[in-house]
């Protein structure tokens, strides 16, 4: 009796039936993730790359090295959403009629759970977060971000984030309540166990890195802008960086006011989404979806400012009606504020209230439309080199406007009545993340790649990881359209009607395609790393570029610009090429820089700490995790060794290397 | 043989223009071709027309996208004009095009959004049938438990589990909640679907015009056992109505309150059960979330509304409607 009060108060609600050990499939994956963890700790010990690392990338706030950082980790934790995905294709192809499948509605409920969480939370937002910290201060010709330390507290708030949501994997459970938490099934009575507390903590924690980050962004873009370089001549990609991260700043406050009200119900006891005593579960679906619905353009605005970047690039014009485009990014970014109640049209809410929102999403499909219009036109006339980056706009234009045709179709409520919770839904959402947001996530990435890394990725395994994600894409989802017309609805894992599972195994099918995609994408960086020598960009400007990120060496020295440059037209470094603008070579002078710290990872692994221990109920620890935190945060404040010089010699020398190194290219 | 409420002939367009194998569709063609509910018949419309709408500016464009990343592809030696990059008639055109569009689908939705309310009674039998003012709709009240439904029939006095027995084209008029997960009622044939929620009344009008079986289910995910929640629906004939109502009076127990709260403990793959009386006031307590002897109701704990809350009538909540006493509930 005293051994269990010891060990409940050592250990909280942690024991060893915590740990899924009677589970094949998760203890075959727990040991292929240790054997590479291993493996790869091994690696760097025997290399003695523990001091490189951590001097030269963990703790850097160079924006570069840590948007390199934000785009490793969307990429591995694509890998596991993936994996979860699969499995329910997998699942969902056989569990018809007497076979019931592999997974068991436990496992299966948590997987799309996780699914959704990991895919959107650690894949698109630090992918997204990733490119606009990459690109974005180069492109309006700062020299880093306007808050250096804050930019990698926010990653490795995000990293904490994705590593309690992996560790639920080993140890304990994920929650099955959807990739939005939704109550009543989180309630504390229904799901009594740690899987709502591991996704409660983990998106608390991550959701503070991507609102620092937000802010980080805007207040950069407001501030740092290259003298001449207004409003309305920022490039086009930096506009919708704003607006999204305006848009960001706007909402992630109502989704952490939203789960704390919720971890108050699990922890304190309150009733705020409780079916009893006053509580009300519909308040934390139009919480969820106020965030949700912006959400989207969150992910989806950075993407179309690729999609015009390229495009303007690869068909050797500037963009088509730059004013209406950025108009149209507005327009959209207020708009998505005021629609999230499509989400549930069949809740009950009168037929003007259902009206109102109905028509205010269509009328996002206005400037919608308009950007496709723009990119079209800017192809018209145009000299279209169909490089990959631009192989990827022409798939996207083709596949997104099918999902925007659907997603306005979901808009209208008594379509919605049928449609709402169906394949058809999932098949709509699917068609716009895919084929918007990982479409440009992958066009920007081979596009800006070059940039990062000084020379291109492979471009046959390109090729084959274009045709894997868009054949695979239709492959997969076209089915899924087709069953979800015919009355299938969604987080289903059985199935009781044969006829339906001809399109399921199709979808299988298109899954496994796609895998040969990202597969094909893993491969493609393996080899260009091999071949880093014959793919090398020497000019730093390899697609004969506009915007000012092509202006510098690839990749850029770590002051991105030993002079800031002076703006005077729209597409500034196209501007300056038609100008024979000349690369200045003398003349330097020391340049002030943000000085490395690791405040930003011990404050994170805190943080990680303080959630573990409350998901388990570890009190003590959770309290000593918190006066770290507290107590940390505060002394780091007393750091005054923030900033030093890059002395003019060095300047001098790296921009000397460039000059040879230009002369030679031509 | 299963019923789909809508859209073959949508998913028949769909699906010749993917390539997609006809012949697989065709098992179950008819049924989807033709939903039994005239509710469900006129949402399948609404569909066609939306798409058909939208496709008048989805077509053009993607035969444009394909066209130009064709003709002015580097080296075909089509004209070139860096220069081109704004023109004032042509955005005229690309923001008005769009907008023509959305006023069209705007009007439509207004209309149909209103017209196809689930609040409201439906307003005729079928495209050919008007409503007879003298024939009062059948009332079932619906409640979801964890993981089955309960249906009761309050002027039959009997009550069934899983399944749901309609007679052909007479209106309907469903009164729904739940016990404790949020589900939605979904009879994919008879219309579309509408969310059952725990203290809160939802409402839906419909009318079946074919007899059959068809099916049912709960179309949010709900816990453990949503993937089997689902239920039967049968249109009969009005004297076959009459006729299921005897025998179920007939057989059976009756649904008092320690059979119900026996029921109401989550249970999965439930077969159809059949409560010969039920307790005429079971669904406003289970509503106000006190069947369990003892547990205080919410009525009366919104002001003045108690009394339109009994008549059944009030949709919305009263401004300011949390109660005042302990253990105040909300409802809407």
């Amino acid at each position: 009796m005293f051994d269990q009060t010891l060990a409940r108060t050592i250990f909280g609600r942690l024991t060893w039936e915590s740990f899924p050990l009677h589970e094949p499939i998760l203890l075959v994956t727990f040991i292929v993730v240790a054997v590479l963890g291993l493996g790869l700790v091994g690696a760097v010990t025997k290399f003695r790359l523990w001091g490189w690392l951590w001097r030269e990338w963990l703790t850097s706030v160079d924006h570069k090295k840590i948007g390199i950082m934000y785009m490793i980790l969307g990429i591995i934790m694509l890998l596991r959403g993936f994996s979860d995905a699969l499995m329910m294709r997998a699942q969902q192809a056989v569990a018809f009629g007497a076979n019931e499948g592999y997974l068991p509605p436990h496992h299966y409920d948590q997987i799309f759970s996780a699914h959704g969480t990991i895919m959107i939370f650690f894949v698109a937002i630090p992918l997204i977060v990733g490119l606009v910290n990459y690109v974005m201060p180069l492109q309006i010709g700062a020299r880093d971000v306007a808050f250096p330390f804050l930019n990698n507290l926010s990653f490795w708030l995000t990293v904490a984030g994705a590593l309690l949501v992996m560790i639920s994997l080993f140890v304990g459970e994920f929650s099955r309540g959807g990739w939005l938490n939704y109550v009543p099934v989180t309630n504390i009575e229904n799901s009594p166990d740690t899987g709502p507390d591991y996704y409660l903590w983990a998106l608390q924690i991550a959701g503070v890195g991507t609102t620092l980050s937000a802010i980080n962004m805007v207040t950069t873009i407001i501030k740092m802008r290259a003298p001449g370089m207004g409003l309305m001549k920022m490039p086009i990609f930096t506009w919708t960086a704003l607006c999204s991260n305006v848009l960001a700043i706007a909402i992630f406050p109502v989704l952490t006011g939203a789960f704390a009200m919720l971890m108050l119900d699990r922890y304190a006891g309150t009733n705020f989404f409780t079916n009893d005593l006053g509580g009300n579960p519909m308040m934390y679906w139009n919480l969820v979806w106020i965030w949700g619905h912006p959400e989207v353009y969150v992910l989806v605005l950075p993407v179309f400012g690729i999609y015009s970047e390229i495009t303007s690039t690869f068909t050797g014009k500037r963009l088509f009606g730059y004013s209406s485009m950025v108009y149209a990014t507005v327009v959209i970014t207020i708009l998505s504020y005021l629609v999230w109640l499509h989400h549930f049209f069949t809740m009950g809410s009168g037929a003007s209230v259902n009206s109102f929102f109905g028509i205010a999403t269509m009328v996002i499909s206005i400037p919608t439309g308009a950007k496709i219009f723009n990119w079209l036109f800017t192809m018209y006339r145009g000299q279209i080199r169909f490089e990959l980056p631009m192989m990827w706009v022409i798939a996207f234009m083709i596949t997104f406007v099918v999902g925007g045709m659907t997603g306005v179709l979901l808009a209208v409520p008594p379509a919605d009545f049928v449609l709402h919770n169906s394949l058809f839904l999932v098949a709509h959402f699917h068609n716009v993340i895919i084929g918007g947001v990982v479409f440009g996530l992958f066009a920007g990435m081979e596009y800006w790649f070059p940039k990062a890394f000084g020379f291109r990725l492979d471009p046959f395994w390109g090729k084959v990881t274009f045709w894997g994600w868009v054949i695979g894409y239709w492959v997969a989802w076209t089915p899924i359209y087709i069953v979800g017309l015919m009355g299938t609805t969604r987080r289903v894992n059985h199935f009781d009607d044969p006829s339906l599972q001809i399109w399921f195994v199709i979808a299988a099918i298109g899954a496994v395609i796609i895998l040969i995609g990202i597969l094909a994408f893993v491969i493609q960086i393996g080899v260009s790393i091999k071949n880093r020598d014959k793919l090398r960009d020497t000019t730093g400007d390899p697609w004969n570029g506009r915007t000012l990120e092509w202006s510098t060496s690839s990749p850029p020295p770590a002051y991105n610009f030993a002079f800031t440059p002076r703006i005077h037209d729209l597409d500034a470094w196209y501007d300056m090429k038609d100008r024979g603008a000349q690369r200045p070579t003398t003349g330097f002078i020391p340049i002030h820089m943000p000085r490395n710290t690791g405040a930003g990872v011990i404050l994170s692994a805190l943080a990680m700490v303080l959630g573990f221990a409350m998901i388990w109920y570890i009190w003590w620890l959770a309290a000593i995790a918190a006066v770290g935190l507290l107590g940390y945060g505060i002394f780091h404040t007393f750091n005054y060794h923030r900033d030093y010089h890059i002395p003019v010699e060095e300047v001098a020398e790296q921009e000397d290397a460039r000059t040879r190194l230009l002369a030679a290219g031509a | 043989m299963r019923e789909h409420q809508f859209p073959a002939r949508y998913r028949q367009l769909k699906a010749l223009a993917l390539l997609a194998p006809m012949a697989l569709l065709s098992a179950c063609n008819r049924e989807v071709l033709n939903p039994a509910g005239d509710i469900a018949a006129q949402q399948r419309d609404i569909i066609y027309i939306s798409t058909a709408l939208m496709l008048v500016i989805i077509v053009p464009v993607i035969a444009l996208i394909i066209t130009f990343a064709w003709r002015y592809r580097k080296g075909k030696g089509a004209t070139y004009d860096p220069h081109f990059d704004h023109s004032t008639a042509l955005e005229l055109v690309i923001w008005s095009a769009p907008l023509l569009i959305i006023i069209c689908l705007g009007a439509l939705t207004w209309w149909s959004t209103h017209l196809l309310d689930p609040f409201r009674p439906v307003n005729r039998i079928s495209a050919h049938k008007a409503v007879d003012p003298r024939v009062k709709p059948l009332v079932v009240q619906v409640v979801s438990l964890d993981w089955k439904w309960l249906f009761i029939y309050p002027e039959q006095g009997v009550a069934t589990v899983n399944e749901l027995v309609l007679p052909v084209d007479r209106p309907v008029r469903f009164d729904l909640t739940s016990t404790n997960m949020m589900n939605t009622f979904y009879a994919p044939t008879l219309a579309g679907m509408i969310y059952t929620m725990p203290g809160m009344r939802s409402t839906l009008h419909a009318v079946i015009n074919r007899p059959g079986t068809f099916e049912g289910l709960s179309a949010n995910y709900s816990g453990a056992g949503f993937s089997h929640m689902r239920f039967k629906l049968y249109g009969v004939s009005e004297g076959g109505f009459q006729g299921w109502v005897t025998r179920v009076k007939a057989s059976g127990p009756a649904l008092d309150t320690p059979r119900y709260l026996a029921l109401e403990k989550p249970s999965e793959r439930v077969p159809a059960m059949y409560f010969s009386a039920v307790d005429p006031g079971l669904f406003t307590r289970v509503l106000q979330r006190c069947v369990k002897p003892g547990t205080p109701c919410t009525t009366g704990m919104h002001g003045g509304h108690a009394a339109e809350k009994a008549s059944g009538e009030s949709l919305t909540p009263a401004p300011g409607a949390q109660g005042t006493a302990p253990h105040s509930h909300q409802e809407h």
